[in-house]
């Protein structure tokens, strides 16, 4: 952070639209598929045929519910009895019906909360609302004779629109919130997650104040498709805001959109026009209720699929972790099964040292890899054979660190890593007696020093018996030995 | 023939005294001779009715028949008929050949029912006297000079005139039973829910309800029959065991109880048409029926709130319409803005442009609560009228339409005079509930001539049975539905 | 109430109809004297009242999610203005 930005708070809110995974669409029955030819998927009902109507997917609503249960512990007071699909009116050519159906006043799920770790710990940021909704289709703008093409596969896909309050106040807790959220709506098996795909995409509501001031005039930021993005597209428009105002400008409210190639935001033209939505109750569709026997059967099924606070809880209950560690192995289902598989072959006597190798070296060349935990080059049960070995004392940390490099690069098996480089700890006394007695020879001064009293010259006969061993000794037997000759 | 009941029709079929193709050859040729004159259907297609009919006799031959196979029945144009062309009455989808069937063309399709052809309306089904077509006023068949009122002036005119056996049609403020009454006909207009909307051209939603215009009670019996039934592709249609409507038509009125509304007996009712409800009344009375006088005091407000309701509703259904998909599309524009500006502004007519003007503001930001949310709230009073009436009587009686049939152009110019056409009418869909007009004598047309008068009926939810009971009795004890136009 | 040339504008603009000046000004006197209709609403005290949306006091009937709906884009372009690969055209829509 800048010194020019210590003098500003920034506030930030995000609406998640995330696509609720169901295999037809919210209003009809055709697929959901992603990557179909053009207009494939695009039913009667999709296309707004005069005359066609809409008919609800119980199992987008089905989502929804579960969604709500695990943002309040599982707790069924923010599930909304009764919720209404309103029309949202605007002409837009990727809009078929010149209307979305979505929901205003009374959402499926109003309120919960997310918990997010950063580097300064964990924070609560609360929900206002989540609402149903259907998709656009897709304007193509490659060249058809000046014009655009539009798909409409995607007309009509379910989306859950998750609402935050303006809790966050930098571009790393709005991350933090985005993976938290994306972590949860993959947990609870509701969405794929996927973004390339925009199955889940981030709006940003930015604004920035004098501390004591008065909220700022927000603007929003449409479609950030990638962590990255989010992060980026924060920065430079908590700067670009800074910078207006101090060059004592004003900010107007607007929507604007996030160029990754130049890394800046640029007003939308196409939203320019003040809108009037027009919201009303859907005629065709009477009000979404929800029965308590609903509610009991989700609260069951996500009670078995569990969600990360869950599990976190559990990890903290169990294994003793901290709050931070477990919440960095919850942060995904993926990443919680692995750390499952690497303590289930570990040992929960060594869950510790499990959790560091997962949340540190692991996370850590995943994050220079820009890869999920899924995609991890190296299996759980890789770096579990691994972690064995440091466990029983073949490897020292710095060799494991060795290993870890040769097996996240392909070269197999730990063991057999360990044995073809020839890394395995020197842990025979005998061996390394001898190391020693061959140092203390050839070292005269130092052991002259250090029986004068020099600590020092200790320290550095431990580095010439670890040099001798190329590493190999085991630190603390050489330690031990080392005591022992000087002072017999 | 034309004179013929479709029981009759039925039973000649059964007996081989015609064939289907005969039939409805036959009422092709009237169409052909009468229509230039009428202007009652947009589209015939005489092919394509005589392969349905060709087929409709190889079931009877079969032995296969059902209730109204090989019968010609004229559609209001605002259902969609797969591969038939579907204008709505508007130029906007003077180009629509429709791509799927209706539910409610299924089901005449399903029974073995031949389409005769599709009628004449008001564009979007939006007027009382028919004269918002983009194909041109229909004329009343009883005096040419005169609107057959709307907006299924086009079906009320082929069955007057006998170019149709019977005809579907649509009722949103009344535009089922002031033609029928305007034209001497039958017409009923179900509970909201009994007929599907599935490919029925929304025009307001949550009061647009498929019926019929027929020349009986007992042949509107018949065809609801067919019309009627749960379809899961309308969030709205309602799930209950079929039943057949023609049951309780021989039983008598002893005891019935008949609400006579006091309100609709006072100022703006023309005197000849105020007498010929009277002795209906009376008529009733000799048939064993109770008059109770009830009161609704509400009613009044139910032309400002329908104007508020249905334009609103309407402004966003007619969204679709945009340029892009099928339809009307613009000859020249510059951008996407003047495409829909363009292509919305030559493809709506003036009346249809009114209504969406009048939608989009009472929606719009600021007017909401003023206007759409006080006009839901009375929606609800009046609902609550009928409701409150419904523990005294079992029908509610009075006039249909103010008066008799007016000249064409006469109030085509102050739309508000329009609209109060249909004061008696409206409340019936405000509330949901079936309503029915009956042919029940001739008033003065002011002009030296008698033109026929509708007798209305409104029941409960659901009452169709008893309504169609009520009304064949009368038809049995009167000869008004048997008359029919001077050279028909 | 009444409405101005500039909010009948407004609203022609907002349902996307163009509408010249001539129009404008011929719409506003219809416009007002249906909203002269329309107003006859205010005389009714309707607090309380639970506002009336659907003609039935029901509830939504939900559809399993079960995908029914075959490819039909070649029938349902055979109607279009203007379609190209499978894709409907527009003028370029600018973001």
């Amino acid at each position: 952070m800048t010194g020019q930005m210590k003098n500003w708070e920034v506030v930030i809110g995000l609406e998640t639209h995330a696509q609720l995974s169901t295999s037809s669409k919210i209003f009809s029955g055709a697929s959901t598929a992603f990557g179909a030819a053009p207009n494939s998927h695009a039913s009667a009902v999709d296309l707004a045929l005069p005359g066609v109507l809409p008919v609800a997917n119980r199992a987008a609503v089905d989502k929804a519910i579960r969604f709500g249960l695990a943002v309040n512990g599982n707790v069924a007071d923010n599930i909304n009895r009764r919720s209404v699909f309103a029309r949202k009116n605007y002409f837009y050519p990727d809009l078929p019906k010149g209307y979305q159906i979505s929901q205003l006043d009374l959402p499926i799920v109003k309120g919960g909360s997310i918990t997010i770790i950063t580097s300064s710990g964990e924070k609560t940021v609360r929900l206002t609302r989540a609402h149903l909704e259907e998709d656009a289709g897709k304007s193509l703008h490659e060249d058809f004779h000046g014009m655009s093409g539009i798909d409409l596969n995607r007309a009509g896909t379910p989306l859950l629109e998750i609402v935050s309050e303006p809790d966050m106040c930098s571009s790393e807790e709005a991350v933090a919130y985005a993976k938290a959220l994306h972590g949860l709506v993959r947990w609870i098996d509701i969405c794929d997650g996927n973004m390339q795909e925009g199955s889940f995409r981030c709006d940003a509501n930015v604004s920035v104040r004098r501390p004591g001031d008065p909220l700022g005039t927000r603007r929003e930021i449409k479609n950030l498709n990638s962590f990255r993005f989010l992060q980026q597209a924060i920065d430079y428009e908590v700067r670009w805001q800074i910078e207006t105002l101090e060059d004592g400008g004003r900010i107007q409210q607007a929507t604007v959109l996030f160029d990754p190639d130049t890394g800046e935001t640029r007003s939308m033209r196409s939203k320019e026009d003040a809108h009037d939505y027009r919201y009303f109750p859907d005629p065709d569709l009477l009000p979404l209720c929800v029965g308590e026997d609903w509610i009991g059967a989700a609260s069951k099924q996500l009670a078995e699929v569990g969600t990360p606070g869950m599990r976190k809880e559990l990890y903290v209950a169990q294994f003793g972790l901290t709050d931070y560690d477990a919440a960095l192995l919850t942060q995904s289902r993926e990443t919680a099964a692995y750390f499952d598989v690497v303590v289930g072959a570990v040992g929960a006597a060594s869950v510790k040292l499990c959790a560091n190798w997962v949340t540190g070296e692991l996370a850590g060349a995943l994050n220079r890899a820009g890869l999920d935990i899924a995609q991890s080059p190296l299996p759980a049960a890789r770096l579990a054979a691994l972690v064995t070995r440091v466990v029983d004392g073949t490897l020292s940390s710095k060799l494991a660190k060795e290993v870890f490099e040769a097996a996240w690069n392909g070269e197999g098996e730990p063991d057999a890593i360990i044995e073809k480089r020839g890394l395995k700890q020197i842990s025979d006394g005998g061996e390394i007696e001898k190391l020693v007695d061959d140092v203390l020879a050839g070292n005269a001064k130092q052991v002259e020093d250090y029986r004068a009293g020099k600590d020092k010259a200790f320290n550095s006969l431990v580095g010439q018996v670890m040099k001798a061993s190329r590493g190999k000794a085991n630190p603390a037997q050489v330690n031990e030995i080392l005591k022992k000759k000087l002072g017999g | 023939m034309f004179n013929s009941s479709l029981k009759e029709l039925t039973a000649a079929l059964a007996a081989r005294k015609i064939s289907s193709v005969e039939l409805t050859g036959l009422f092709l040729d009237r169409v052909e001779k009468r229509n230039g004159d009428l202007n009652a259907f947009i589209t015939v297609d005489r092919e394509r009715s005589l392969m349905q009919a060709r087929a409709a006799d190889s079931l009877i031959a079969s032995g296969k028949a059902q209730p109204l196979t090989g019968i010609p029945v004229a559609h209001k144009d605002i259902f969609c008929a797969q591969g038939w062309l579907t204008t709505c009455g508007s130029k906007m989808l003077s180009n629509f050949v429709s791509p799927y069937d209706a539910h409610v063309i299924s089901r005449f399709n399903d029974a073995g029912a031949v389409i005769l052809g599709k009628t004449n309306m008001d564009e979007f089904a939006m007027g009382s006297s028919n004269e918002t077509s983009f194909y041109g006023p229909v004329k009343n068949p009883w005096d040419r000079t005169r609107v057959p009122g709307g907006s299924s002036g086009g079906s009320a005119a082929a069955v007057a005139a006998r170019m149709a056996p019977v005809a579907t049609a649509t009722d949103t403020g009344g535009s089922i039973r002031q033609p029928a009454a305007l034209t001497g006909l039958t017409g009923l207009k179900p509970t909201y829910g009994l007929v599907s909307r599935y490919g029925m051209i929304a025009f307001a939603s949550s009061l647009d309800q498929g019926g019929v215009l027929s020349r009986s009670a007992e042949d509107a019996a018949a065809v609801l029959n067919v019309m009627a039934g749960f379809d899961a592709r309308d969030s709205t249609s309602i799930e209950r065991p079929a039943e057949d409507y023609a049951r309780d038509l021989d039983a008598p009125l002893a005891g019935l109880r008949i609400g006579v509304v006091k309100e609709h007996f006072g100022d703006g009712l023309a005197a000849g048409v105020g007498a010929a409800v009277q002795a209906a009344l009376e008529q009733f009375r000799k048939l064993g029926a109770t008059l109770i006088d009830i009161s609704t005091p509400n009613s009044g407000l139910a032309v400002p709130a329908y104007y508020v309701i249905a334009p609103a509703e309407a402004s966003s259904n007619l969204s679709r319409f945009d340029g892009v998909r099928y339809g009307y599309r613009a000859p020249e524009y510059r951008d996407l803005a003047d495409l829909y500006s363009k292509t919305r502004a030559q493809g709506f007519g003036a009346e249809v442009k009114r209504r969406i003007l009048i939608g989009a503001y009472v929606l719009s930001h600021g007017y909401y609560d003023a206007y759409y949310l006080k006009a839901q709230k009375i929606r609800r009073l009046i609902a609550n009228d009928f409701a409150q009436a419904f523990t005294q009587c079992d029908v509610v009686v009075g006039p249909t339409s103010p008066t008799v049939a007016f000249p064409l152009g006469a109030k085509a110019s102050d739309p508000v005079q329009m609209y109060l056409n249909d004061i008696y009418t409206i409340p019936a869909n405000l509330a949901g509930l079936p309503g029915m007009s009956v042919p029940c004598g001739f008033a003065d047309d002011g002009n030296g001539g008698s033109l026929p008068v509708g007798l209305h009926m409104v029941g409960n939810y659901f009452a169709e049975a008893k309504m169609l009971n009520v009304a064949h009795q009368y038809q049995r004890a009167t000869d008004w539905h048997l008359r029919k136009p001077e050279g028909i | 109430m009444s409405l101005s040339v500039d909010e009948v504008k407004k609203i022609a603009h907002l349902a996307r109809i163009e509408i010249s000046e001539a129009e404008a000004l011929a719409t506003r006197q219809q416009l007002n004297d249906i909203f002269a209709l329309i107003g006859q609403m205010q005389a009714v005290n309707t607090e309380g009242i639970e506002p009336m949306s659907h003609a039935q006091d029901l509830m939504l009937r939900l559809r399993d999610d079960v995908v029914t709906e075959q490819d039909q884009h070649a029938l349902f372009q055979s109607i279009a203005p203007q379609v190209e690969g499978g894709l409907y055209l527009v003028p370029r829509v600018i973001e």
